[in-house]
């Protein structure tokens, strides 16, 4: 042991080894694709608040916000967004109540009732339905959806609410249901078979434990389908109209904030005037409001979640 | 098996006083005391070449076994024994496990539990069952406890907080949660949540309860009063308990039955099995030379 001069004991062991030149790149390469998506984000808020601000500066916030009559390229121009939102709101409203139930049953039945086989069918199908591209939904709504609902309801228009709102609640299902079904399946089995210890049935276990134990994650579903729906443009504009009205007649043709943006960024309205301006407007007002759902899904996702551990 | 019962003598032997404890080697035990006083007693559950199947594994090898009524029956053997599967047939639990079979007969009060039209769910009314992970359900306490008897059908408001309130107190909890029955139950500490798992089995009201290693992620206070709930509860319950520990076996119950590789090695009155065990398995097991 203490003869034997170590051979390597003349060779640096810390210093003085090869740089590596690989490291420090790749660093800097993934934390600048990091940095692009933040980047581009903040961008598009800045520029939406910048050319808002512009149209703010003209008409008032009060005005905006308050206003039942949206005639933007009239003169004298009135700028209400009330009947936009009211048709982005009876939009979403009547996909949610169509497209919530159904879901959530969609999902409990894969999640609960369904054997492997069955399972291993209908979730990629419901994958394929989420890949639809949206403006193939839009067409199917005026080709399909119209004449159903006009044989139903002979006063309905042509283009109506409640075509768009049937079709937006087709293209959020898939989202609901494969949310859903994972928070469902997520509840610990441990839970599942404590109930049915006690004489549960597979109801009771279902409505009585499993459902109430997954409601936040549910509920958080629930919010980013609505998100969803709030910011859909393509059905929405082929199916619903381009009549901006203060309605709840979900008959009439009405127009959405995203329908409202695509037909003036494709219109013929100059750059730079107060009416191409108030894209901006509206586009900042759909933002928070998508903005404001998601926040408060992640919100019920981190706060009302039961902690099983 | 055993011969069927003799109810007659049930009152009088219940009403001798049990050791509390039985310790590891103590000879000066009247074994042959012990040994009838479980052989007088109704058997509540019998097995009777029990064969079971994990598709095409095969777990539990011809166990024929009978749980004397209102007794501890401990099920002790090295992990991966297949005790716990065996606690699983006596509820049918293991029924929700695709690809599961079984052979033979589970008897109780002489009825077999495993032929065609058993109710399953009035089954696990009779036979109450606790996990060795507490699983309280993310409600609160009382909702907890009244959730056995509201799915059995029972509405009536004062009816449930009379079956909560003596079932906490059953499962020696009422003390420490009467001030907040609402609370979540997830709140509680888990030994609390143990013994409020416990007083929900109790809630449906069971003629059997088993026990799944229920003070195995416990500290050792909470080890001591569940044994000691344990203890209490026999006298108006059947109680099987599947254990890791042999001086858990040996403390709180009357039969200790070892399985070894899915089968059933030796059955007896704990003393004896813990004294004068007559297989060399078992005695290599509980003196620790392997598990």
């Amino acid at each position: 042991m203490s003869s034997a001069p170590s051979v390597t004991a003349e060779k640096p062991v810390v210093s003085g080894g090869p740089r590596r030149w690989g490291e420090p790149l790749m660093h800097g390469l993934l934390w600048l694709c990091a940095l692009a998506s933040v980047f581009v984000t903040i961008s598009i808020v800045l520029i939406l608040l910048v050319e808002s601000l512009e149209f703010f500066r003209q008409v008032s916030v009060v005005e905006f916000l308050s206003g039942t009559v949206w005639e933007p390229h009239a003169t004298p121009a009135r700028f209400g967004i009330l009947p936009l939102a009211c048709g982005t709101l009876l939009v979403t409203a009547g996909a949610a109540i169509i497209a919530i139930p159904m879901g959530l049953g969609a999902a409990i039945y894969l999640s609960e009732y369904a054997t492997p086989v069955v399972r291993d069918v209908l979730k990629p199908v419901l994958e394929i339905l989420a890949g639809i591209p949206s403006v193939v939904f839009g067409y199917l709504a005026i080709v399909f959806i119209s004449p159903i609902v006009r044989s139903l309801f002979p006063q309905a228009d042509v283009f109506n609410a409640l075509n768009a709102s049937i079709v937006v609640a087709i293209m959020i299902l898939p989202m609901i249901v494969s949310l859903s079904e994972d928070v469902l399946r997520s509840v610990p089995r441990s839970l599942r078979e404590g109930a049915y210890a006690l004489g549960a049935t597979k109801l009771d276990v279902t409505a009585g434990v499993v459902v109430p134990a997954a409601l936040s994650g549910i509920m958080a579903s629930f919010l980013l389908a609505i998100a969803r729906a709030v910011g859909e443009t393509m059905a929405v504009t082929l199916a619903a109209g381009k009549r901006p009205q203060l309605t709840l007649n979900p008959l009439e043709s009405i127009q959405t904030m995203t329908a409202y943006i695509v037909e003036t960024t494709k219109g013929d309205v100059p750059r730079g005037t107060l009416g191409y301006q108030t894209i901006f407007a509206v586009g900042l007002t759909l933002f928070l409001a998508t903005l404001a759902l998601n926040v408060l899904a992640q919100w019920i996702l981190k706060h009302m979640r039961e902690k099983y551990e | 098996m055993t011969p069927p019962s003799k109810p007659q003598s049930m009152t009088e032997l219940t009403a001798e006083p049990k050791p509390r404890t039985l310790p590891l080697r103590r000879t000066t035990v009247d074994h042959s005391r012990v040994v009838d006083d479980l052989l007088d007693r109704p058997q509540k559950v019998v097995a009777r070449d029990v064969n079971f199947f994990y598709g095409e594994h095969h777990a539990l090898h011809d166990v024929s076994l009978s749980i004397p009524q209102n007794c501890v029956t401990a099920l002790i053997g090295p992990s991966g024994c297949c005790k716990s599967t065996f606690l699983r047939c006596i509820n049918r639990m293991n029924d929700m496990i695709e690809g599961t079979r079984l052979s033979g007969q589970i008897l109780l009060d002489d009825v077999d539990i495993y032929r065609p039209r058993t109710d399953v769910v009035e089954l696990r009314k009779r036979v109450g069952m606790v996990f060795q992970k507490s699983n309280p359900f993310p409600k609160s306490i009382y909702e907890n406890v009244a959730y056995g008897p509201k799915v059995a059908g029972i509405r009536q408001r004062s009816q449930l907080d009379e079956i909560v309130e003596k079932c906490l107190r059953r499962a020696a909890l009422w003390e420490e949660v009467a001030d907040r029955l609402a609370a979540s139950a997830l709140q509680l500490s888990g030994g609390q949540q143990q013994r409020l798992c416990i007083a929900r089995a109790l809630a449906t009201d069971p003629d059997v309860l088993l026990m799944d290693e229920p003070a195995s992620a416990l500290d050792p206070k909470s080890t001591a009063r569940i044994e000691d709930l344990i203890f209490e509860l026999k006298d108006s319950y059947t109680i099987v308990i599947v254990t890791h520990t042999m001086k858990q076996a040996a403390r709180v119950s009357d039969q200790t039955a070892f399985f070894y590789e899915g089968r059933l090695v030796e059955v007896g009155a704990t003393t004896d099995v813990f004294t004068k065990p007559r297989q060399r398995q078992t005695e290599d097991y509980i003196t620790g030379r392997f598990g």
